[in-house]
């Protein structure tokens, strides 16, 4: 409980640090939200819409009005889409997201947790290389590869699945298939490992010599510790999963929010930019919390020490 | 037993990865590649943004990989953009290597207070969404490139500038693991006899690491940056096809397979121009992988556990 306690005192203090880096780095970059193709007419308005949005002000007023803002649960208002609030836009899009990322995670772990656990058992035969050919091939297809293949293939030349969007289950598949193959890799090529390493520690003997079922040593005593580099992996394997969302939300137009984190930036949209970077930095820590919790009720060795 | 039978630790350790006929392919795949990427420009039979009327060819004797959308030939453009893909690949894990020797190192060896407190700064940055704090970064060195070109630099400069300001900020998020483990090992070097003995002797902090400490980390050191260079290609190539990374006219193969993805349409399959890039990158980062298991089990026969090098 203690490291509990010590570590969420850690959080505000980090995501204070994280939002004052954003909020200077984005500033920095030349050229303003104004410009380009949103360019008003003339300079009065652009000193208008400048002072409107409060950034004719020294960058550390800006930073004070900011985080007045934030403790009443407001991140701004977005520079590009006009009469929309950044906490509107992330409402709008995170569920997709989320949705899309858990979607992925559990696709992941489906596939990877089960064939590591049996890439492991099937030592030195062919069915061991077959499966660990496999999953390396997999960690070499980023989801940016996959998902075109995908499309090319599965919508545009046999129509199975429809080629983008958001709407039905049907729409779900491609993206999650795309999104999650080369971490189904990953998570299967560690289990594979932990597994290997369990099975050579003596409790399994122990377990062996007392007379269990063999399913019993592997499910109930194996398993159980076998799994742990993968919980300890989940934390950034969702963080990849959330930011691998990038790509796959633009080739699918999926209208979640790891769009706007790639163009809000692209177009100097302050506090959006600002916004998305602590949104993703909170989500980051929070679930590393949960994952290093998850680890100490897993291990046992890790509790006592 | 004489001298002649006892093997160097070294020795065993290239034994050990002759025998590993996959890390073995790899090795010799990968550097036929480099060369032939290095050396491409010498006898490509067309420049690499040469435009031509020859839109959409599919691959032909003239053209074996095809032609893209505005007909240049796509063989040259993919080993263009291997090459840039492995520079990236290389360079960032060099910066890698550099700043995670230097952090471990010092963080293992002077110990205590200092030790804590740069090993909890590297337990932040874990936490960190770092990719996301590339991507403002490396807009805000676009705007700023832009600029300058806008003010008379020549684009040669602005591209140099570019894969300058990748290198460093791929770099600066893949050394992690590696200043980790380093410094894991260094704790323990620290305290062996031998370590002792020369302090002993008088020898000052500088030669006990340089001298030392350093070569019995290097092992470790380069299993790990082998095991960074596949991440580090993959990471230009995801920053690369958001449109981040590279910029056209030039090209790495994450642009390229963007290139291929913006082509996909229900009228025709152009196949050929995501199928050749994508291939390419998925071949260099299955034998850069096997390449890096390969020096695992040669250099660090202890560790099997893969932990990824990159967060």
């Amino acid at each position: 409980m203690n490291y509990l306690f010590k570590r969420l005192a850690l959080l505000p203090p980090l995501l204070l640090v994280i939002s004052f880096l954003a909020f200077v780095l984005v500033r920095l970059a030349p050229g303003g939200p104004f410009d380009r193709e949103r360019k008003p007419a003339s300079p009065e308005i652009e000193r208008a819409l400048l002072a409107r949005y409060h950034l004719d002000e020294p960058v550390a007023r800006q930073y004070v009005r900011f985080l007045a803002g934030l403790v009443r649960g407001d991140f701004g208002a977005s520079l590009k889409y006009r009469n929309h609030t950044v906490a509107d836009i992330i409402a709008q899009g995170l569920p997709v997201s989320l949705t899309l990322g858990l979607l992925a995670f559990g696709f992941s772990m489906g596939l990877g947790i089960p064939a590591g656990f049996y890439g492991a058992l099937r030592r030195g035969q062919w069915r061991e290389h077959g499966v660990a050919l496999l999953t390396l091939l997999a960690v070499c297809v980023p989801s940016f590869v996959v998902g075109p293949v995908l499309v090319m293939l599965l919508a545009v030349k046999w129509s199975v699945f429809p080629v983008a969007l958001w709407e039905s289950p049907l729409h779900v598949v491609l993206p999650t298939a795309s999104l999650g193959v080369y971490f189904a890799g990953k998570v299967a090529r560690l289990m594979r490992e932990g597994m290997i390493e369990t099975l050579r520690l003596e409790f399994i003997q122990t377990a062996r010599a007392k007379g269990l079922s063999e399913t019993a040593v592997l499910l109930r005593h194996a398993l159980r510790l076998a799994v742990v580099p993968v919980v300890s992996y989940s934390g950034p394997l969702l963080a990849d999963l959330l930011t691998g969302s990038f790509v796959i939300e633009n080739l699918f137009q999926i209208p979640g929010i790891g769009v706007f984190m790639v163009n809000s930036s692209l177009s100097r949209d302050y506090p959006m930019v600002v916004g998305l970077v602590l949104l993703y930095a909170i989500l980051l820590l929070v679930l590393n919390l949960i994952v290093d919790l998850a680890y100490h009720l897993l291990d046992p060795r890790v509790r006592h020490e | 037993m004489s001298d002649a039978n006892v093997q160097s630790p070294t020795a065993r350790a290239w034994q050990r990865f002759k025998r590993n006929r996959a890390g073995w392919c790899s090795a010799w795949f990968l550097a036929g590649f480099v060369l032939l990427v290095a050396l491409w420009p010498a006898f490509a039979p067309y420049p690499p943004d040469a435009i031509s009327d020859a839109q959409f060819h599919p691959p032909s004797a003239a053209h074996w990989f095809g032609t893209d959308v505005h007909g240049r030939d796509l063989l040259t453009r993919v080993f263009y953009g291997a090459r840039i893909s492995l520079l990236v690949g290389g360079v960032g894990a060099g910066v890698s290597l550099v700043i995670g020797v230097l952090w471990g190192a010092v963080a293992g060896y002077v110990g205590g207070r200092l030790d804590g407190l740069m090993m909890r700064i590297v337990d932040v940055l874990y936490a960190l969404p770092s990719i996301v704090f590339v991507i403002v970064l490396l807009t805000a060195l676009n705007g700023i490139l832009d600029r300058f070109q806008a003010r008379g630099w020549s684009g040669e400069t602005a591209r140099g500038v570019q894969l300058l300001g990748l290198f460093v900020g791929l770099g600066a998020i893949s050394w992690l693991t590696m200043a980790r483990i380093v410094r894991g090992e260094v704790l323990s070097l620290r305290t062996r006899p031998f370590v002792e003995a020369s302090r002993a002797l008088g020898a000052g902090h500088a030669r006990i690491l340089w001298l030392h400490i350093l070569p019995n980390v290097v092992g470790i050191v380069i299993v790990y940056l082998a095991l960074t260079v596949p991440a580090v290609v993959l990471y230009e190539s995801f920053l690369s096809y958001l449109g981040l990374g590279i910029q056209p006219p030039q090209a790495s193969l994450g642009s390229l397979i963007a290139e291929g993805a913006s082509q996909i349409n229900p009228i025709r399959i152009y196949w050929w121009i995501i199928a050749f890039p994508a291939a390419t990158l998925a071949l260099t980062l299955l034998a850069l992988n096997f390449l890096g298991d390969a020096l695992r089990d040669a250099l660090d026969p202890r560790s099997a556990l893969d932990q990824s090098p990159v967060r």
